[in-house]
């Protein structure tokens, strides 16, 4: 039995999932996916929710969540204009659409209409670092919601715009399940360019702009470069992911993309690990799952009690805080790096040295 | 200058223009009122290794700091073998091959060692956000290229195979100036300019390093530029040794030269002790 894990060549050195263990591990969870759909009227009934609906959710700010950990994570860019370019993506694919355009165009174009939109409200940050960046970016969030609120011409206002779900090659994907593999596809398809991009040369000058950003310069980064790209890059994943909500909802209104839903966005790469490729999946779950499982102590106490209904909910966004507050206090580098340590230690296990 | 008869480990010539590597023509640095480097000129002779000394403050880094194009003298010129580069932008200066080691390390902590000696080679590789994204055929092939060359070239010479994949902030010290040579290596450089790469160190860490600058200089044929406090190493392994004290040049010449001149050993003992004493030696 070997007592490490030792590789012949750089290649296989290289591999994501190097041993075959963990290839079979990988095999399964994907095969499990792919058959999911098939099972998810027992698995809605098992569990009294909408299952199906919440493996899209997660998968769309799956996506979402890798374009920030690639801006805040991995660039050290804060952003707190994500809801607003998601925003973006979405009113994007959905005028598109409207227009006729089929979603296999529409929805690059509401990528790169965020992208170019991010990037632009990205500028401030060759100057600005931290809190102040944050700021900046807030002020993008702030006008790109009224923009939306109040052109009504183009938005449709508060009233919404209503979009048709996506066809492909002449399957209507309106229903939960068969919306699923679009938003799995596009998922797998965004957690991978993360992997690759992060382990290859731009990541790790981003990466570089992140720890010094002045030896990353004497390395020869362009640090403007690298800081509007990183922008660019982050807003057209979190453009895919507000262009897939489009087709998802298919009533796209301005109430979705607020200040909100840029917090939670941050919050969900800081609870998932920043800068970790696992960080966005570990925090769209959490995000997405665990306010369906409050809900269930929340109604059982609703039915014991009717009159104070209005009481336990807002008691379940009460502990959802809580929660959330303890693991930034107890795991601060986010549930990757627990993951990371349970991993660690059954390598070893028993013989913890 | 005194006529002691062996100056250095190779004997003197006269400087032809095509041996001058790197040139600084009177440069005038200044932060507000504090004039940081008033008209310092010197030639670096290719493939040699030149040390700048002098007091605390007295201006080394600075030198250093407007090679790189960190700082902008108001009045001089650099000029690198043979393109005046006063006006080049910094990310630019790696391309043209030179690379810095810093006094205080300013490696990216967060990252493998393997990672930030990668990071050297940035300028080197070619791979965008869509090539590197798709990690398909030629941006792999790319990627173990430069990590077989890393590991045959750089990391076997400097001896760190057993703390390659590890994180560089969970390092010791003197571990930490090694990668930190390493990942200016990987840059290919024609010139290395190292800030007190012995700084810190015990005697054995300072002999090691001395051997890799050593090598680093004999087997690839690399001009450096060394900024360093520890005379002893100074006076060993440099073949020219310019003097800087208040931002001027005082001296400058063969090790041996620059140790017995009047204006050295005044910037350093006080002009009492001068009478009396050799500098380190």
């Amino acid at each position: 039995m070997p007592c490490g894990l030792f590789f012949s060549s750089y290649r296989k050195d290289d591999a994501i999932f190097k041993t075959w263990w963990l290839r079979l591990w990988m095999a399964a969870m994907f095969v499990a996916l792919l058959v999911y759909p098939l099972f998810s009227a027992e698995a809605n009934s098992l569990t009294g929710m909408n299952v199906t609906n919440l493996f899209n959710l997660i998968f769309i700010y799956v996506i979402g969540a890798h374009g920030l950990n690639l801006l805040t994570g991995f660039t050290g860019q804060i952003s707190l204009g994500h809801g607003a370019f998601m925003g973006v993506g979405a009113y994007t694919a959905g005028i598109l659409a409207k227009m006729g355009w089929p979603f296999f165009v529409a929805l690059p174009a509401a990528g790169v209409m965020a992208a170019a939109v991010g990037m632009l409200f990205g500028l401030p940050s060759l100057r600005l670092k931290g809190l102040y960046l944050a700021i900046a970016t807030m002020a993008a969030q702030f006008i790109l919601d009224y923009a939306m609120r109040n052109w009504t011409s183009l938005t449709g206002g508060s009233a919404g715009l209503t979009v048709h779900s996506a066809t492909f090659f002449g399957i209507d994907l309106n229903t939960d399940e068969s919306f699923y593999y679009l938003a799995l596809f596009f998922a797998v398809l965004a957690t991978l360019y993360l992997k690759n991009v992060t382990r290859s040369r731009t990541g790790r000058a981003f990466v570089a702009v992140r720890d010094r950003y002045l030896s990353a310069e004497v390395i020869g980064v362009n640090l403007f470069q690298y800081r509007i790209m990183s922008f660019g890059i982050s807003s057209f994943m979190v453009g895919i992911a507000g262009g897939l909500w489009a087709y998802y909802i298919t009533i796209i209104s301005d109430e979705h993309f607020t200040m909100w839903l840029s917090v939670q966005y941050l919050a969900m790469v800081i609870v998932g690990g920043l800068g970790h490729v696992l960080g966005g999946i570990f925090g769209a779950i959490f995000f997405v799952v665990l306010p369906e499982l409050l809900r269930i102590p929340a109604e059982a106490l609703t039915d014991i009690y009717p009159n104070i209904f209005g009481i336990f909910a807002s008691l379940r966004e009460m502990v959802f805080g809580l929660i959330v507050i303890l693991f930034l206090i107890f795991e601060p580098d986010g549930l990757a790096a627990r993951w990371h340590t349970v991993r660690a230690y059954w390598k070893l296990w028993p013989f913890s040295y | 200058m005194s006529a002691v008869a062996s100056p250095g480990r190779r004997a003197p010539e006269a400087l032809k223009p095509e041996d001058v590597l790197l040139e600084l023509d009177d440069i005038h640095l200044r932060f507000g009122g504090l004039n940081a480097l008033s008209g310092v000129s010197f030639k670096v002779k290719k493939g040699h290794i030149q040390a700048i000394i002098g007091p605390n403050g007295a201006g080394k880094t600075c030198i250093l700091n407007c090679i790189c194009r960190f700082y902008n003298p108001y009045q001089g010129k650099i000029i690198f073998d043979g393109r005046d580069i006063s006006h080049v932008a910094t990310h630019r200066v790696a391309e043209l091959g030179i690379a810095r080691s810093f006094q205080n390390i300013e490696l990216f902590r967060g990252m493998t060692v393997l990672d930030n000696i990668k990071l050297g080679h940035h300028v080197h590789m070619k791979s965008g956000f869509i090539s590197g994204g798709l990690y398909l055929g030629k941006a792999q092939a790319e990627e173990i290229r430069v990590r077989t060359e890393i590991e045959e070239r750089i990391i076997d010479l400097l001896e760190i195979e057993a703390i390659r994949k590890k994180v560089v902030g969970t390092l010791p010290y003197g571990f930490q100036k090694r990668v930190e040579l390493a990942r200016a290596l990987a840059m290919r450089p024609k010139v290395l300019l190292l800030d007190e790469p012995m700084a810190g160190m015990n005697l054995e860490e300072t002999e090691d390093m001395a051997r890799f600058i050593l090598d680093i200089n004999q087997e690839w044929g690399v001009t450096v530029v060394l900024i360093e406090h520890d005379m002893g190493v100074v006076m060993d392994i440099s073949d020219s040794v310019v003097v800087l004290d208040f931002g001027t040049k005082i001296a400058q010449g063969s090790p041996k030269e620059v140790s017995q001149n009047p204006h050295v050993i005044e910037a350093y003992l006080g002009s009492e002790a001068a009478a009396h004493s050799k500098l380190g030696l």
